[in-house]
């Protein structure tokens, strides 16, 4: 039953061949025996979920379900969901039971969706490879001596490892395409205003975007189309009408002009999934497809200006995290500096204090201009590019990451390297377009993931294109064993 | 040597919305604390601010109503700094962009004019309030004010004594309770200034340096601050010393202000543009609209007072002050239909000493418009004497009856019946042959004594003009 993707688990639900809580029981005994070792789950809800199973078949029984009815999920820990504990990953907020829930957790369950639990993540999504995460790392499933990638490892490794079919990732600068690639999975990063982010635990706002991870473009499909949509309590959520996803899917592709950016296949890049890439765009042509060699002249910029946005917005957004209203704070402070600085001390880990002391030193007073202003400077820069390269092409293709998945402990001791794991995905978030990232072969035992970018607001073409690929091969397909 | 004093001045006027800048939860004044603290003023993790159309209404309308240019495109930005009670570690408001740019406003002190400029006025949410009593050893942290709605005025250094920022801040304080954007509420702190404050030779165009003094929440303080600072900084300079820049809090006990932080300890804010919210975009529709709205604005009114009614610079004035005061006066004078100078002696004069005396607004006055009409009217047409008058007035204010039923019930009706006075005279001339005597020798102050003894015997109700003339030819 695991082995089966959300379209096909629907069916069966309608189909009578089993039921919601049969379904969520096989997924939270799955969860049982196989996270220990993958700790991809903070929090599994196991009660809530069987009540939430429940009440989805009584609605199937009524005939009122919806597609996702009685399917089980799980949420990154990022999102904020009612009575459960919220941590993002971190020490901070390890005793913090949110009061409200998030409009994609609120989505989710209005559309009849059974919550599993809380995925695990880097600190606050600050992070490549879910090392950074308060409750340890998570181990990606294809071999668990290497990092799942991150922010959303959690979740990558959770639907990889087939303990549950779909999951949300957010992705500020590659959180969810880098994960997809590296546990060979399916993963969605739409335009930014899409997704509200209400609820959402802000690591850098002009760039965080919530997204479906899954088996396949079509699972994408359904549960985006649940997460889409205007929401009046995010000032930053796009108000314009939101497509059928699964409605397109399966459409031709003749004719689609896929554009190769130069930039993505240059130095630093692994020979392999250079190889595979190719292999892959091969697969178009033969679907009709044609394909242009174009350029992206700012995307060396991309680091340096995204390594500024990210972390001034961040040192701003974590102020709140102060000890004082809700949180982790310091045993005994002596007075209100002290109870600042060890409860902030004390509650954040390395990763997200370096990021921290860069975007306040970023946004200080007689550096704000030649760092904050240049980079911003530097996202128009790198949007113009884009909207250059969408003049000629539909979608552009190319690799999610550098490398296949490292090992533990193999970067984390350098930040830069570490930095660069998300090289071709912090452009897309800079410039705010949608991009996926789809398996598309292996090297060695480990999966690849190919990028897709797409312009604004074309996720409908993007799923399509990303599905008609899934048709005609069988990458994700694959599992690990486990 | 002599000084010249520069002020300038940041007022506070909390926007009289229902709601929160940011947030749906209600901005009302004295509830139990932190019950009007919703999950975005708490800066719960995962929430994000939406703007309160109504409080960009407000911010225009007052834009408008000094002149000012409204920005087509302007920006929220973070203010960063931690503060137990600030949620969020940051502050939104407006810092390169705001709201509103220059503008103007023309004070007037001793008699004499003077232009006032407004450099911007921006939007920005409150922070809630630290409670420093009842909780011993400890801080107690009140959110209900987090997220209130403020609108910051920031002047030019245009005011040169403390006169003159008292006489701008009373002027904004009428017009931002003319706009109905404020309630004006000084003790709730709803109407609050900070002064910057220098000293330099007079003569001189380079500006001293300045201290700013926080949170002066009335205009007696606003005087007496600036007093005291102004002295502290002639001292210093005179005594070869430098004035620091600073931030200086006033103790109104001691009458004193005193160093809260230093320049090199202000806070470094790094403002940038807040991600969550987009640009604030204002069309000229939307300005329309506002403008359609504005009331009449006090100087207008003001001079309208004069030229229509014909009152003095100073009638006008003080009848215009508030938007209550000269709507009450207006409808005086509509129902008594005469002498709006007579009206405007009334309600500048018993009944504002009543009001005053009860403690009372005059939109909670007793006497209603028309009732005190009613009364002028009878003065006007010499029913009643000016001093009989005063006595209807108490009667008005104690009962709910018209001035016409008091005068009918109580029988204060003036006698101008000239046979009536002449009998009268007649039988007092007849009583007191030495004082007509008297009179006749020359002894002019003898005349008051008859005037006396004629209004004893009318109890006070014959015309005094009549009775005055009557006299002096019965005296001949």
């Amino acid at each position: 039953m695991h082995e089966k993707t959300i379209a096909e688990l629907a069916l069966g639900l309608k189909n009578k061949e089993y039921s919601s809580q049969e379904l969520t029981q096989a997924f939270l005994s799955r969860v049982k025996t196989l996270n220990p070792d993958l700790n991809a789950f903070i929090t599994v809800t196991e009660e809530s979920a069987l009540a939430a199973a429940e009440g989805a078949d009584a609605a199937l029984a009524r005939g009122e379900a919806g597609p996702l009815t009685g399917i089980p999920i799980a949420q990154k820990d990022i999102f904020c969901t009612k009575g459960v504990r919220s941590s993002c990953g971190s020490k901070m907020l390890d005793n913090f039971i949110s009061p409200y829930d998030a409009t994609v957790v609120e989505r989710f369950n209005q559309a009849g969706t059974v919550m599993l639990g809380k995925l695990n993540m880097d600190e606050f999504a600050m992070g490549s490879s879910n090392e950074t995460s308060f409750y340890g790392p998570v181990k990606n499933p294809w071999d668990t001596g290497t990092v799942p990638g991150g922010s959303s490892g959690g979740s990558a490794s959770a639907v990889a490892a087939r303990l549950v079919p779909g999951a949300t990732g957010t992705d500020t600068g590659g959180s969810i395409r880098q994960p997809a690639a590296f546990c060979g999975i399916t993963g969605l990063k739409p335009t930014y205003g899409l997704v509200s982010r209400w609820g959402m635990i802000a690591f850098a706002s002009s760039l965080d975007q919530a997204g479906p991870m899954a088996r396949t473009a079509e699972d994408c499909a359904l549960m985006l189309q649940a997460m889409a949509g205007f929401d009046p309590r995010d000032s930053t959520s796009v108000d314009q009408p939101v497509p059928d996803y699964s409605a397109t899917l399966g459409q031709p592709l003749e004719g689609l002009r896929i554009g190769l950016p130069r930039e993505f296949f240059g130095e630093g890049l692994d020979s392999e999934i250079a190889r595979l890439i190719h292999e892959a765009v091969d697969e178009y042509r033969k679907l009709g497809a044609t394909v242009k060699d174009i350029s992206l002249p700012n995307m060396h910029l991309s680091g340096p200006a995204y390594y500024v946005v990210a972390p001034a917005e961040c040192s701003s957004n974590l102020a709140r995290l102060d000890g004082v209203r809700y949180g982790y704070r310091c045993a005994e402070p002596k007075d209100l500096k002290d109870l600042y600085m060890r409860s902030r001390g004390e509650g954040f880990g390395a990763e997200v204090k370096r990021r921290i002391l860069i975007g306040t030193y970023a946004l200080s007073a007689g550096y704000y201009d030649a760092y904050y202003l240049k980079a911003q400077k530097i996202r128009r820069l790198i949007s113009e590019d884009f909207k250059r390269a969408y003049q000629e092409v539909d979608v552009i293709m190319g690799p999610t990451s550098p490398s296949v998945a490292f090992r533990f402990g193999e970067k984390s001791a350098d930040p830069i390297a570490m930095y660069l794991s998300d090289i071709y995905t912090i452009a897309v978030n800079l410039a705010g377009l949608p991009g996926m990232s789809i398996p598309v072969g292996f090297s060695g035992k480990l999966p690849v993931g190919m990028q897709i970018i797409g312009n604004y607001f074309s996720e409908a073409q993007l799923l399509n294109v990303a599905h008609r690929y899934q048709q005609v091969t069988d990458w994700h397909r694959r599992s690990p064993s486990l | 040597m002599q000084w010249e004093t520069v002020i300038g001045l940041e007022i506070h006027a909390q926007l009289a919305t229902k709601s929160k800048i940011f947030s749906g939860a209600s901005t009302a004044y004295g509830a139990e604390p932190n019950t009007q603290a919703c999950a975005i003023d708490l800066g719960l993790p995962g929430v994000l601010p939406v703007l309160n159309q109504e409080a960009v209404r407000m911010a225009v309308k007052f834009g408008l109503a000094i002149g000012a240019t409204v920005t087509p495109r302007s920006v929220f930005a973070r203010k960063n700094y931690f503060y137990p009670d600030l949620p969020k570690g940051y502050q939104i408001s407006q810092y390169d962009l705001p709201v509103v740019g220059n503008g103007q406003t023309t004070i007037s002190v001793d008699g004499e004019e003077k232009v006032v400029g407004i450099t911007r006025a921006h939007l920005e949410e409150d922070a809630g309030k630290s409670l420093h009593e009842d909780f011993h050893g400890f801080s107690g942290i009140d959110l209900n004010r987090a997220g209130t709605p403020l609108l910051e005025i920031v002047s030019e250094p245009d005011m040169r004594s403390a006169k003159e920022a008292v006489a701008y801040m009373k002027k904004l304080h009428a017009l931002v309770r003319y706009l109905e954007i404020c309630d004006g509420n000084m003790q709730e702190g709803s109407f609050r200034c900070d002064a910057n404050v220098s000293v330099r030779p007079k003569g001189q165009e380079k500006f001293g340096t300045r201290a700013e003094i926080k949170n002066l929440n009335s205009f007696r303080f606003v005087e007496k601050a600036i007093n005291y600072e102004v002295e502290r900084q002639i001292e210093i300079l005179e005594s070869g010393g430098q004035v620091i820049q600073e931030t200086r809090l006033y103790d109104s006990v001691k009458d004193e202000t005193r160093s809260m932080r230093s320049k090199e300890e202000a806070n470094d804010y790094r403002y940038f543009p807040d991600p969550d919210l987009l640009p604030l975009e204002i069309g000229p529709d939307f300005i329309e609209h506002v403008r359609k709205d504005l009331p009449e604005l006090p100087d207008v009114k003001r001079d309208r007072f004069k030229s229509k009614y014909g009152l003095n610079d100073y009638d006008a004035e003080v009848l215009t002050a508030t938007r209550e005061l000269a709507t009450y006066f207006e409808a005086v004078v509509k129902a008594a239909g005469c002498d709006a100078k007579l009206c405007a002696n009334w309600v500048m004069g018993d009944l504002a000493a009543a009001l005053n005396k009860a403690g009372l607004e005059i939109e909670q006055s007793p006497v209603q418009p028309d009732r005190l009409a009613g009364l002028v009217q009878r003065i006007a047409d010499d029913t009643i004497s000016g001093k009989i008058a005063k006595q209807v007035f108490e009667a008005l204010w104690e009962s709910g009856e018209t001035a016409d039923a008091i005068i009918e019930h109580q029988g204060l009706k003036q006698i101008t019946d000239t046979g009536a006075i002449e009998a009268i005279i007649d039988e007092i001339i007849a009583a007191n042959p030495d004082q007509v005597a008297g009179y006749k020798s020359g002894k002019d102050k003898l005349f008051g004594f008859f005037v006396g003894q004629a209004m004893k015997a009318t109890g006070g109700k014959a015309n005094p003009a009549q009775l005055n003339d009557l006299l002096k030819k019965k005296l001949q």
